[in-house]
This record gives structure tokens, sequence and C-alpha cells, in this order.
């Protein structure tokens, strides 16, 4: 290659690649840097009270009244085990709905794609409003049919509120979810099934023996993927926080860093807040990764 | 093949009713929805949620959406839009060309790059949200439309599909073919790269398209001015002023039941062109 094609191909390197990473690192980078080195300040008036407050270096001093106040412990608390519900509730749905489809049994899948599909098409926040009025007794006929047959429920409680939260979440992402696993099982020779059929291998264990196991990928896939949009809970429990007094304020920590950023006005404390929710989504996602990839040589 | 029909028709019956169950899951919200945006605010608590009214009067609560705040809900309508629309457009040719670039030249420090914008994937949004709007705000953007269209054309899961379609669409030798012929790297891309990689074009147009107009911790973030609002923070808005004033709640019902009625029969029409393989795919690269 002539020195003249190599400087006109970095010249397209740079066409192709530069405008998406200059706007990564003005939106994306940028802004979590900003977030780190501001979690490290805090706005101090200066010694005598006189003149305007100064940004002042604290080292982990915001890190340290976030993790000792009570109310963003309990936040992360109530997140965790958020994740800890709904991931499962998540992963089983929707791993289920794919192997029901793709069963030779099934008769409507591609109604049931579509119809599965169309939650994903609302978006959260419409989703917790729709899902708010089916919570309340006035307005939600489920709810009017089991009160009939004597059974009161009252989902926005403090005991089960995370529960009615959790179903939002799982109505709203398990159909897409189904959709994605669909497509990996799809990808499976069916001649696998029937060499599998000729060896006297029930539908059962097609569905165990070999459907699940070539589906591993695609549901390590889901689950981080679940994993990172469960520590994201903001909107949810912000529409559905006017209908019952279990949610507080600063419910999650997303919750906690908006208010603080805008209600309390110390975004330092906010930044550290999102700060350690970001720290925790790499635990999550890089320990869970670790965990499948460590039982890799075993069946699961 | 032996089969005992007994046990085959236990396993149908089974499976079907499981869907059948599942399929009344999803639709239960959006079929209550549809039928309580026909009533009337009374009715609303008065008639069973799952059936129609006896006094059914869907046009007039129509009308009120949209002729409520001087018509401002259309304004919103429009702006999630606009904002998905070109917010998605921008996003997908900025995602292509970068996928490609990463897939089909090596540079130094293009490994480290892409591990970056992986790692873009993982980040949860309120710590690029929050930090943002004091970026943004001495620069005079915040509250004007740009605050949102702007960060909106940054799709890390898009460059990640790119490269990986990329890679496993577009033969080298292809390019190597059209580079004897003349044709320079910019030409190749695009009349020859950008057809092939089309499928994965338009998976990440939809992907990013219903991320914005999903969307609701931005725009809550950055827009102040209702006229800018998209629909999601429109109608939080009515949802709030319900306790003050009960006739928002046919409003909210209303305004939500044609929101949801647009995007899921615009979902539905583009479903068939939704590659959802090239998301499954991408774990096996």
């Amino acid at each position: 290659m002539s020195s003249t094609t190599r400087t006109q191909s970095r010249g397209a390197i740079v066409l192709f690649v530069a405008p998406f990473l200059v706007m990564f690192a003005l939106f994306f980078v940028a802004p979590i840097g900003y977030a780190i080195v501001e979690s490290l300040f805090a706005v101090k008036s200066s010694g005598l009270g006189f003149g305007p407050p100064e940004e002042v270096f604290v080292f982990f001093s915001n890190y340290v009244t976030a993790l000792t106040s009570s109310s963003f412990l309990e936040s992360l608390g109530r997140l965790v085990l958020f994740s800890l519900i709904e991931v499962p509730l998540m992963v089983v749905t929707a791993v289920g709905l794919a192997l029901l489809v793709d069963s030779a049994h099934a008769r409507f899948g591609k109604a049931f794609r579509v119809i599965a599909f169309a939650p994903y098409a609302v978006p959260g926040v419409i989703a917790a409003i729709l899902w708010g009025f089916l919570y309340v007794p006035s307005t939600s006929p489920i709810l009017q049919v089991l009160g009939g047959v004597g059974i009161d429920i009252s989902p926005l409680s403090s005991d089960t509120v995370l529960f009615a939260i959790a179903n939002i979440a799982l109505w709203t992402f398990a159909g897409y979810n189904m959709y994605i696993l669909l497509a990996s099982l799809s990808s499976i020779p069916r001649e696998l099934f029937e060499a599998a059929k000729l060896d006297g291998a029930g539908e059962w264990q097609i569905t165990w023996q070999i459907k699940v196991p070539l589906l591993r990928p695609s549901i390590i896939l889901v689950t981080v993927f679940t994993i990172i949009g469960t520590l994201q809970l903001f909107a949810e429990p912000l529409v559905l926080r006017p209908l019952t007094t279990a949610i507080s304020s600063d419910f999650t920590p997303n919750l906690a860093a908006y208010n603080q950023t805008f209600a309390q006005g110390n975004p330092n404390l906010a930044a550290a807040m999102a700060v350690i929710v970001a720290l925790i989504g790499f635990a999550f996602s890089f320990g869970f990764l670790r965990f499948v990839n460590r039982k890799e040589n075993r069946a699961w | 093949m032996v089969r005992q029909p007994a046990a085959g028709l236990g396993a149908r019956i089974v499976v079907n009713g499981a869907l059948v169950i599942s399929a009344l899951y999803f639709l239960l919200p959006i079929v209550w929805v549809v039928i309580a945006g026909t009533k009337s605010p009374s009715d609303l608590y008065s008639s069973f949620g799952l059936w129609f009214s006896d006094t059914p009067q869907a046009i007039e609560n129509l009308g009120r959406v949209f002729t409520q705040d001087g018509g401002i809900f259309s304004v919103w309508l429009l702006n999630s839009l606009l904002y998905a629309g070109v917010g998605a457009l921008g996003a997908t040719v900025l995602a292509i060309a970068c996928g490609y670039g990463f897939a089909k030249y090596v540079f130094r420090g293009r490994e480290f790059l892409f591990s970056a914008v992986l790692g873009g994937v993982l980040v949860p949004a309120t710590i690029v949200a929050l930090p943002l709007y004091f970026l943004l705000n001495p620069l005079g953007i915040t509250g004007t439309a740009w605050s949102v269209l702007l960060p909106s054309l940054v799709s890390p899961f898009g460059v990640y599909l790119a490269r990986i379609h990329a890679n496993a669409s577009v033969p080298d030798e292809v390019i190597e073919a059209a580079r004897i012929d003349g044709a320079g790297d910019v030409r190749i891309f695009g009349s020859i790269s950008v057809r092939m990689m089309m499928p994965a074009a338009i998976t990440v147009f939809l992907f990013q398209f219903v991320a914005i107009w999903n969307n609701f911790l931005l725009p809550l973030v950055m827009l102040d001015n209702q006229k800018t609002f998209p629909v999601t923070l429109g109608l939080t808005l009515w949802n709030s002023q319900t306790q003050r004033d009960p006739l928002f709640t046919q409003l909210v019902i209303t305004g939500s039941a044609v929101s949801v009625v647009v995007l899921v029969a615009l979902m539905i029409a583009v479903q068939r062109f939704w590659r959802a393989d090239l998301s499954a795919g991408a774990t096996k690269g």
C-alpha cells in the first residue's frame, strides 16, 4: 500500500469514528468525570461568613455523609432487595415465555409475540400511571373482583410495594427479553431436535437438554441488562408516590440524588450518591459475569 | 415417530393455557386504559373497569385532551416525535459509521476505545443526566430542545451492534475489490457498506427511537417549559395535578390511551424490521 492511500485511509478512519467518539466524550464521559470530581468537593461559605461561598476539596466527605445517612442506606438496601426480586422474576419469566412460544405445542406463537412485545412501546412512566390505577381499589377491576370474593389485597402497602413496582418493570420488559431469547432459539439448527427425537427424547428433554444450555449466552445478556435496568429505578416510584405513604421522597438512591440536586441544592452529595449507585452496578454486573464464567466448565 | 396422543394433548393444553394467561396479562393495562378513556369521570369509578359504560363519551374526552391548555397535548406528541425521530436518525448515522470504522480499520487504541464505548452500555443514566445538567447550564442549552436532542445522539449499544454486524455482513473482499476499482473509503462506505448494513441500521434506529420516546429522567432534568415537554413529561405533569383537580384524572387516562395506542400501533407495524437476533447474536461474538 502506498503512503498516499495510507494517509487517505487515516482520514477515513477519523471521519467514521471521530464524530461518535466526540459526542460520546462530550455527553457521556465528561458528565461522569464531572460527577466524580464534584463528588470530592463541597460548597462552603468562606471563613468569616463574608464573601461568596466557595468550592472546597473535601476528599471522601460526601461519600461518608451518604453512607452514614440512614435514609440513604435504607434506599440502597431497598434497591438491592428490589434487584433480588426483579432479576430472577424477569429472567425466569422471559426464558419461560420464550420456551413456551418455541415449543412444538404452541398454537398462536406469532400473535403472542406481538402481544408480549407491545408493552415495550409503553414508556415506564405511563406504564406506572396505568398500573397505578390498577393498584387502587376505586378504579381497579382486578381488586374489585378479588374483593368481591373476599380477597382484599392492597398492592401499594409498604409490605408489597416493591413487588408492585417489580410487576410494572416485568410487564414492560418481559416481552422484549423474550424476543431476544426467541431470536437466539431460532438460530439453533432444527436438525438437532430431529436427531434428539430419533434418539427417543421427548419435548421436555429437548427443552432442558438442548434449548436451555444453548440459550446460556442470551440468558446472561438478559440478566446483565436487567441488573443495570433495576438500578435505574426512578420513574415508577416517582409516579406511584402520591398514591401511597409507603414511598418516601428518597425511596431509591436515584430519587435521593435527584432530590439532593434540585430540592436540597446539594449537587456534590448527589454526585457522590450517583457514583455509589454506578459502582454497585459495576460490582453486580461483573460479579455476575465472573460467577457464570467460573462455572463455565460445569454444565451450569 | 411414535407419539402418545393423551400426553400430547395434556402438554398442548398446559402450553397454550399458559400462553393465553400471559397474553391476558400483557393486554390487561392496555385494554383497561382504552376502555377507561371512553368513560365519563363519574363512570370511571362507578362502572366495571373492563367493560364500557352505558354512557360512553370517547369523542368528548378526546376533544378535552386535545384542547386542554390551548392544545398543549398535540405539542407534546409532536415534541416526542421530533426528539425520538431526529435523535434516533442522528444516533444511527453516528453509530453505523463508528461501528464500521471499528470493524474494518485497524488503528492504534482501537480496542481500548471500543471497550470504553462498551462500558458505556453498563452505566446507569443518573450518573450521566444529573451532571450533564450542570455542564450544559452555563452554555445556556438547558431548557431548550437541544439539551434533550444532543445527548440522545449517543448510542453506545448502537456502535456495539454496528461493529458486530459490519464484521458479519460486509466482506473484506468486497471492500478490496472496490478499492482496486479506484473507489475511495468514503465512497465505498456510502455506496456499498451502508446498504449491506441496512438491517443493523434499522435495528439501531428503532432501538434508539423507543429509548428516546420512553426516556423520562433526561427531559425531567433538562426541561422547564411545558412547550418543550415530550409526552411522557407532559402526562406526568397532568398526573401531578389530579389531587388538586380530579378532572385531570380523565385527562391523564385519555391522554395515556392516545399515546399508548399510537406507539403500540407504530411498534406492531415496524416489528418485522426489528432484528432482535442481532442483539442476541452479539453474545456469540
